[in-house]
């Protein structure tokens, strides 16, 4: 299932949360090299994750860390605009009504459905929160996993060649995206719906009117 | 309630305000537009210093002050730290002194609906700005349906606006400096060169550029020099 957690609330999922920061130095040092730093527990941590971040995580069946993503509100401090601004075409990122997603990671042993369900979370955050968009920072090897899941991103600004190609791009709120997220990932919508108002409560996810 | 709104109409609003009185009143036509009992923003600047403004009566907000309510207030303890927009439905108010709380705030005249934006601005500054009314559940749906992403996109209209006042008394120090513009900029004020400072941090000379443009701007400085100088009389970079 699909957990939404601050991080201040990760204290009560421990085996969630040491997967996740262990499998983020596995994929992130370990397999794709890049340049982060991994503390004495094996775990990569950097400093937005001390912004009391949002996590959507993919729980296991067994209780274990099957992925996940960190969600920053743009108006705060993000990584788009601190690390990446100089992809971004020249102007910070900064609205209340987009949110930028970072740390995209999946465990070695996730099935191929797993970045699906961490994709449609995406969507149930947008629709629950009346976000217009969600900002992103991925390297080339996603281009291809994004077009699978059925949710391809704009690019808005690259750096580098080939296989250390990362980009900077924007995913629009559609619904239709998230229906075909969610029928790729085989999830369905009503239960993808039920996690989010676990998380959040039922009366918060107010469909907003568009016309806004 | 739940009348058109037009945006446009509260941004013009906005922009013709240059006090806090005045963020005030805006918020005073916009509660009448809107035909909502109470409107309520409160910001915590990086430094700790409060302000708000709320149309609760005084005597809400005088008792609020005295019994120190905002350590139990579930709307405090359910939006700090967060960011995403929170009705009071929602939150944990199974506790007694909740309970207690929430009867308290309907015989001070507070709605019993409420709806709550938590923002997230630069240097850890911080604001909440809620919406209060007095109805049923179904006319409060409604409004929300109508209304909720409005009142996300005023929310933070007014909190850039509150953002305007903090930076006329402490200019251009409204965005921080990231890591990578800290590392250029404290090893140029050590005397390298930009060709050394971009070999130190592996990356190249056009990206170094960049950062060193970037944190130029976010200093207001006029040139590299002046960059390091305010940098450093800030505290924001130690050699």
């Amino acid at each position: 299932m699909l957990r939404y957690l601050f991080a201040d609330e990760l204290h009560k999922f421990p085996k969630l949360a040491d997967g996740m920061f262990r499998d983020r130095a596995d994929q992130f040092k370990t397999r794709l090299g890049w340049d982060v730093y991994v503390n004495e527990n094996g775990e990569e941590r950097d400093q937005y994750d001390d912004l009391n971040p949002l996590y959507v995580i993919w729980e296991e069946e067994d209780g274990s860390h099957g992925g996940s993503m960190r969600v920053l509100p743009t108006t705060g401090r993000v990584m788009v605009n601190e690390v990446f601004g100089h992809l971004t075409g020249g102007e910070p990122i900064n609205s209340p009504v987009i949110w930028e997603v970072t740390r995209f990671c999946l465990s070695r042993t996730a099935s191929p459905h797993t970045a699906g369900a961490i994709m449609l979370s995406g969507g149930e955050i947008m629709e629950g929160f009346g976000l217009t968009h969600i900002a992103g920072v991925f390297d080339a090897r996603m281009i291809r996993i994004y077009r699978l899941i059925g949710s391809s991103p704009n690019v808005l600004g690259s750096e580098g060649k080939g296989r250390d190609q990362i980009s900077v791009g924007l995913w629009p709120y559609s619904a239709e995206d998230c229906y075909r997220v969610a029928e790729r990932a085989g999830i369905p919508r009503e239960l993808s719906r039920l996690w989010f108002k676990t998380a959040f409560g039922t009366g918060r996810q107010h469909r907003f009117s568009l016309s806004a | 309630m739940g009348i058109q709104l037009d945006l446009s109409q509260v941004l013009e609003d906005l922009e013709n305000t240059s006090t806090l009185d005045e963020l005030g009143d805006v918020a005073v036509r916009l509660r009448d537009r809107l035909q909502i009992e109470h409107i309520i923003y409160h910001w915590v600047d990086g430094a700790g210093d409060q302000y708000g403004y709320t149309t609760y009566p005084d005597r809400w907000a005088e008792r609020y002050r005295e019994k120190n309510y905002h350590r139990i207030d579930p709307v405090i303890l359910g939006c700090f730290q967060r960011f995403h927009p929170v009705d009071w439905k929602t939150l944990d108010w199974s506790r007694k002194v909740a309970k207690n709380f929430y009867k308290d705030a309907l015989e001070h005249g507070v709605g019993n609906q409420g709806y709550s934006i938590p923002i997230r601005g630069p240097n850890g500054q911080f604001a909440l700005f809620t919406v209060n009314h007095s109805c049923d559940d179904d006319t409060w749906k409604s409004f929300m349906e109508t209304h909720g992403r409005e009142l996300i996109l005023i929310a933070h209209f007014f909190n850039r606006k509150a953002l305007e006042f903090e930076s006329d008394r402490q200019p251009d120090a409204t965005r921080g400096q990231s890591p990578r513009e800290v590392d250029a900029m404290t090893l140029l004020a050590l005397g390298y060169n930009r060709a050394q400072v971009a070999h130190s941090l592996s990356i190249s000379e056009h990206a170094l550029r960049v950062y060193i443009e970037s944190a130029r701007a976010k200093l207001g400085a006029q040139n590299t020099t002046h960059a390091i100088a305010t940098a450093l009389s800030r505290g924001l970079i130690v050699v």
